[in-house]
This record gives structure tokens, sequence and C-alpha cells, in this order.
């Protein structure tokens, strides 16, 4: 019978607090990051952290958007009819059904970072689904300065997915068996996510170990964002955002080629790396919905419930 | 902010790069007009400013638009001098090949 496991499969995430009571907010806002690999969203009640989903992307985008909003919603019994104000965000942000304004993934993993690892976070690499992001920004979480590299899967979250699949080891191992080995091998010289399938085969063919292959593979993706942060040049504080951000195979070999530690989350923190886009844009939701309503107070008009509309900014 | 627009691949490194603290004081917006590709748009990005942006349908593709007038203008990425970079008065537009 043939093995129908699925190695990439990552762990689906939802997070619901005991703590705070929604029915008392006043304001409910929620930020959706549709990715081209995975979903996220992130509710605040009256700016506190609420609930959150990180779910798989689909092949549509607002069903996406809704799966992942319903992952965090429903537990708590709430509906979009309880929600003030939606920013859209990432790869599908117009296509967010309820999204009252769209933002680009750039300024929302930007601020979700601030807020993730404080004001003190100068840098953020953001390894996605399919692209990858240096992101400088400055003590409010705005964004100074950023490079992307969106025409290559190779160091992307898809191309270690089907490493995953091609060495049948489940995604949420390979960081850990990446270091389960005598002596670090040399970074694979192709990360193309094509020819993963036949490179990783010649190799186990020449006498490699499972766990080498995934060594040469985590160097090779660390060595390719590596050239792209040197780019930018790196300031400290330095945080890591995304799902590979996951992946210490990864995140280890990055920190020893540019020679900083990134910033961690702590050990008994709620938060995952890989919501931060879906974070920041809750907490531009958060934000816009108050100026929306000090505007109305004032007799400006801009009531919160009406669409901003597309705001094409730079992370396209 | 400063934008880089681009990618990189097998062939080399490909992106615009464009300081968009210089776009907030333009009106004119001649980067849009000056480039035959149509690689430059204007757009209100995430902090509510009308700036320039490379076109989504552009960035991608940049080694190719701008092969023409690289080809016409000179042979080194410094010695350029192509009609957008020439036609933002601002200096926010750079090319890094």
């Amino acid at each position: 019978m043939a093995d129908t496991q699925h190695y990439w499969r990552w762990s689906e995430k939802t997070y619901q607090s005991a703590d705070v009571d929604w029915r008392r907010a006043s304001a409910i806002t929620v930020g959706i990051d549709v990715g081209s690999v995975s979903s996220q969203a992130v509710i605040l009640a009256d700016g506190k952290l609420l609930a959150f989903n990180s779910t798989r992307t689909g092949s549509s985008s607002p069903d996406s958007a809704l799966r992942a909003f319903r992952g965090a919603a429903e537990p708590l019994g709430l509906t979009l009819d309880d929600i003030s104000y939606a920013v859209g965000t990432g790869y599908g942000r117009v296509n967010v059904p309820f999204a009252d304004r769209t933002i680009t993934e750039i300024a929302c993993h930007a601020r979700g970072a601030n807020y993730m690892g404080g004001p003190s976070i100068r840098t953020i690499l953001d390894m996605g689904g399919q692209d990858c992001k240096v992101i400088r920004i400055d003590e409010r979480g705005k964004v100074l300065n950023f490079i992307m590299n969106d025409k290559c899967a190779a160091g992307t979250g898809r191309g270690m997915e089907v490493i995953a699949d091609v060495l049948s080891v489940p995604i949420e191992d390979i960081g850990r068996r990446s270091f389960e080995i005598d002596e670090e091998p040399a970074a694979v010289s192709n990360v193309c996510t094509v020819f993963a399938k036949s490179e990783a085969t010649s190799l186990l063919r020449a006498g490699w170990s499972v766990n080498k292959v995934l060594a040469a593979y985590c160097a090779a993706m660390a060595q390719r964002v590596a050239g792209l942060i040197e780019r930018m040049q790196v300031e400290r504080e330095f945080f890591i955002t995304g799902g590979i951000g996951k992946n210490v195979g990864v995140t280890r070999r990055i920190e020893r080629l540019i020679g900083v530690e990134a910033v961690k989350l702590s050990a008994d923190s709620v938060l995952d790396p890989q919501i931060a886009g879906a974070l920041g844009a809750s907490l531009f939701a958060h934000s816009l919905y108050r100026k929306a309503q000090k505007e109305a107070a004032a007799g400006n008009g801009g009531g919160a419930a009406e669409p901003a509309g597309e705001v094409a900014g730079a992370a396209g | 902010m400063i934008a880089n627009y681009g990618y990189e691949d097998g062939s080399g490194f490909y992106y615009i790069t464009i300081d968009t603290d210089a776009c907030v004081n333009c009106s004119g917006y001649a980067c849009t007009k000056a480039c035959p590709g149509g690689v430059f748009a204007i757009e209100m990005d995430d902090y509510d400013d009308f700036v320039a942006v490379v076109a989504e349908a552009a960035r991608k593709r940049l080694r190719e638009l701008c092969s023409v007038c690289k080809a016409q203008n000179g042979s080194g990425a410094s010695e350029h001098k192509l009609p957008c970079t020439e036609a933002c008065l601002g200096g926010a537009l750079r090319h890094s090949w």
C-alpha cells in the first residue's frame, strides 16, 4: 500500500485567550493574512490579543480567509457581525471578502514584529511560503527599508515542504534532525525547489544520511537568505517571522552566517512567528478603527465601517 | 522608506531602489512618463502617502523591461543615464545593475 503520509504538513495552530472577555470590549478588530502557503487570522479585543488561528491556504483566497477567521472566532462564539474593523494583508489580501482595508505584508510584518519583539527590533527577516523579505524598521515598527525576493521558491517555506516530502521527514523535525550529524556538510550548490528531488536522491545514493542531506539543504537555504540580509546590512535587534522562523536548522545557520543572534519569543509566549503579518494587520485595524471613530466624533465623517479601499503598497 | 523592488536569479541581481520619502514632495511623477517600459506607477502606500512603486507586472521582468534603455545609455550600472533616473529630480531612483 502506498505511503500517504504528508510529511510537509505542518501543525495548524489556534489560540483563544481565557483572560479577555470580548463581550465587554468596545472594539473587536481582526487582521487576516492570506499567504501563498498559509493563512492566519488574529483577533484583538480593545487592542488586546483575543485569539488567533493559522491554517493552510486552499485554492480559494476568500475561503481561506474565512476559514482562518472562523478557526479563531468560532470557539469564542464570535461572528463576522461582531467585527468592528478588518484589515487584509498578504499575497491574497485583495480577496479577503470582509476586509475594510488592505495593507501590504511588509508593513504588517513590521508592526507585528515590533509587537512581538519589542521596540528595539530594527531588522526583520520574514521567511514566507513563497518569498523572502528583509525589512528595516524604526522603534515604532514603521518600515524604513525593505527588500524581497519572490521570483524563486528556493529558501522559502514551500521549498522546505518539498524537501520534507522528498526525504520523508516530518517538516517539524527537519530543524532538529539537521543538527544530528557528525560534521556540518557543505551546503548543496542547488537549492532549486524543482530540482530538489533529483539532487536529494543523488546525495542519498552517494551514501549521505538523510540528516546530512537535511543539514546541507538547511545550510543552502540559510546562505541564500543571508545574502539578502547582508545586502540590507543587519542592524540589531534582529527578529525572524514566518513559518521558517520555527525551523532552527535554518535560523541557527542564518545567525551563524550573519553573526547576529535573533531575538526569540519567550518560552511561555503564546505568540507564533507565523502570525506576525496577521498580528500587524490586526494592530493596524485597531488603530484605523480608533482613528475613524475619532474623526466621526469630530464630525469629519469617515465612519469606521466604511471601506477605505485598496491601499496598494510596497509589497505587491 | 527605501523600497527595493526586483529579484535575484541565476543571472544576476536586478533591483530598482526607490527612496519614497523623495516622492512625497513630488507632484509631476516624471518617472512614470519617462519610462518607455511602464515600469513605474504611483500608488498610495501603507502610510497614506502617494509614492512611486515598481508596477506589480514589472517586478519580475526588470532585466527585460530595462534592457532597451540600458543598451542605449552606457554600459555600467553607475554610467547609465537612464530616462527614469534623469527624470526624477529628487534623485529617488537607483538601479542595482
